[in-house]
């Protein structure tokens, strides 16, 4: 009986909220609107200005939209210094490196972790998260003394190293949480029919943890193509620049003397596009790592 | 499965590149920057052993204050702005509407694209003469002459940074709020209901407390990338005026790089990596209890 009316009680407010969400369901959508007008307005300002003819792109005050388009600014930046090309090169070739390295580091770790009875496991888990409580911002100075020794200043491989340093603890704590899903079943089964663990790795291990391979070589290639401080310190030459350096480079000297506005949101377009493609892509991938990697 | 000696040798022989690669690359440095710390070097003479005298110099140093100072307030500002309007903004697009899963995806994108470049973007913004920022203040009747935004006034620079870091980084936090939000069991959100709790209610007493973990986590995510601060600085003031607006990891920088006090500068990250550890520890032993 009190149940009934209970439920009539809630069934009438269930049609009060509808009705009120009526109206409040346009509000929120001009509100998720708005929003998203804000966020996109400055990335789609900047790629605007970046087909702005030469004078248009110098003018002050500032035009909002191009009266005309054009691609020198494209043009200019590609000429800029060493040539776009050599930036290109270098942040591309230290972020595939920065995916290789901590791919190849990471995955035999987080199997051994998973799989085989070391002694002390655990203790060693927590030393290789060392990076985790030392922000690598405070290490870059000793980093840099090692790599001047070594050879490793102005190389991609020293960049993708420090990189690699950086990225480590989040790529072994998702690998090994990975590795450790995968059913024993399918291992032993291999491992009866004669494999090796190094083979169960390759053909069991390896195909059924992908999705956590992608995550880590996302989360890699965006954060090393991204990275400034590191870069910042390790790179001194301007042929082994990356685009951010170069960029930050632009923003205060050009041969004109002032700042080649044009050219930079030309350099801002070409650097934001791979991160918005590949995000969009997988993005699936992006949020359960950014879930398991920054909460759990 | 393994169970022989001779598994134990192949798990260790796996193990080994990164143990290896972890040594090399992170605890080393971090034991030769302590050793560092207590001496007086700077790449041209050789090292002296000072004793605490490079701490003592720090707590000496007035820029030391300053860029920590600023740093705090800098910190003190935008995590509740980020927390708050992340929060906010996760409330808005958790449901599944088509709408709003396209505005998640939309505010997430500044997250994906480098600080270095955003700052740079924003840089551009805020510039006096060529800035959009100006541009539309002036059309818009709000201002007479353009506003010198960057690089002047200390609290007026770290306003136009924060707007933009606000901008680049308000998706990282609605993101992991979401999926705390979604993970509430429906049975909790509907009994909630049948109580003829207003949606504010229901917000401030079912969904805040269920999701308040991973709020302190966030928030704590937050704070330690906020005194970790540098590339913002770097690009859109480069500490100007003064050094007012050079944060901590920006002074270490000075210290270490253009003026090459090596020494100071280890004791500078020393006591930057220890404040950082603090909060460090604070986040792991909140996360530690989610497995639990």
């Amino acid at each position: 009986m009190t149940a009934t009316v209970e439920l009539r009680r809630a069934r009438a407010t269930g049609a009060r909220a509808r009705t009120r969400s009526g109206r409040a369901r346009y509000l929120l959508g001009a509100a998720c609107i708005t929003i998203c007008t804000v966020m996109l307005l400055p990335l789609a300002m900047s790629v605007l200005a970046s087909v702005k003819p030469t004078a248009e792109a110098a003018a002050s005050p500032p035009t909002y939209l191009p009266h005309a388009l054009s691609l020198d600014s494209y043009g200019r930046l590609w000429t800029y210094q060493q040539g776009l090309p050599t930036y290109l090169a270098n942040s591309l070739g230290t972020a595939l490196l920065t995916i290789a390295f901590t791919l190849l580091l990471t995955v035999p770790a987080a199997y051994a972790l998973a799989r085989f009875p070391i002694p002390g496991k655990e203790v060693i888990f927590v030393f290789l998260l060392l990076a985790l409580i030392v922000p690598y911002q405070a290490l870059l100075t000793p980093m840099f003394l090692m790599f001047a020794r070594i050879g490793l200043t102005n190389t991609l491989v020293g960049l993708a190293i420090l990189h690699t340093a950086i990225q480590l603890p989040f790529s072994l704590y998702i690998m090994r949480n990975s590795l450790s899903a995968v059913p024993r079943e399918l291992e032993e089964a291999a491992v009866t029919d004669g494999a090796s663990s190094w083979q169960v790795l390759l053909r069991v291990c390896i195909p059924s943890t992908k999705p956590a391979i992608v995550t880590v070589a996302l989360f890699a290639f965006i954060m090393s193509w991204n990275e400034f401080l590191g870069a910042l310190v390790m790179m001194s030459r301007g042929s082994s620049f990356t685009l951010p350096l170069i960029l930050a480079a632009a923003r205060t000297e050009t041969s004109l003397g002032g700042t080649d506005w044009g050219m930079l949101q030309a350099g801002i377009t070409i650097s934001i596009i791979p991160c918005v493609l590949v995000y969009l892509l997988l993005q699936r991938y992006y949020v359960s790592g950014l879930m398991s990697g920054a909460v759990k | 499965m393994y169970r022989s000696r001779r598994s134990q040798l192949i798990g260790i022989a796996y193990l080994a590149p990164a143990l290896v690669f972890v040594l090399a690359f992170t605890a080393y440095p971090l034991v030769q920057m302590t050793w560092m710390s207590f001496h007086s070097w700077s790449l041209i003479t050789p090292a002296k052993y000072v004793g605490l005298a490079n701490y003592r110099r720090a707590f000496a140093d007035d820029q030391f204050w300053v860029s920590f100072a600023f740093t705090l307030k800098y910190t003190a500002i935008i995590t509740p702005l980020l927390i708050v309007g992340g929060y906010l903004l996760a409330l808005l697009t958790s449901e599944s509407s088509r709408l709003r899963r396209i505005t998640r995806t939309t505010v997430f994108i500044p997250v994906v694209i480098g600080l270095g470049v955003s700052s740079l973007l924003w840089y551009w913004l805020f510039s006096t003469d060529f800035g959009l920022v100006n541009k539309a203040l002036t059309d818009l009747g709000l201002i007479s002459k353009p506003v010198l935004w960057l690089g002047v006034d200390a609290d007026r620079s770290n306003l136009a940074i924060i707007a933009s870091v606000v901008w680049k980084v308000i998706g990282f936090g609605m993101i992991l709020f979401v999926g705390a939000i979604q993970a509430i069991p429906r049975e909790i959100t509907e009994a909630s209901l049948v109580d003829g709790a207003s949606y504010w209610q229901r917000v401030a007493r079912v969904v805040l407390p269920l999701t308040l973990r991973t709020v302190l986590v966030v928030t704590l995510v937050s704070v330690i990338g906020s005194l970790l601060a540098f590339d913002q600085f770097y690009i859109m003031t480069a500490g100007q005026p003064q050094n007012e607006t050079a944060t901590s990891v920006f002074y270490v920088y000075l210290n270490s790089f253009p003026y090459l006090k090596l020494g100071y500068g280890a004791a500078l990250s020393i006591i930057l990596a220890l404040t950082i550890l603090v909060f460090t520890v604070v986040q792991l032993l909140l996360t530690r209890r989610s497995h639990a």
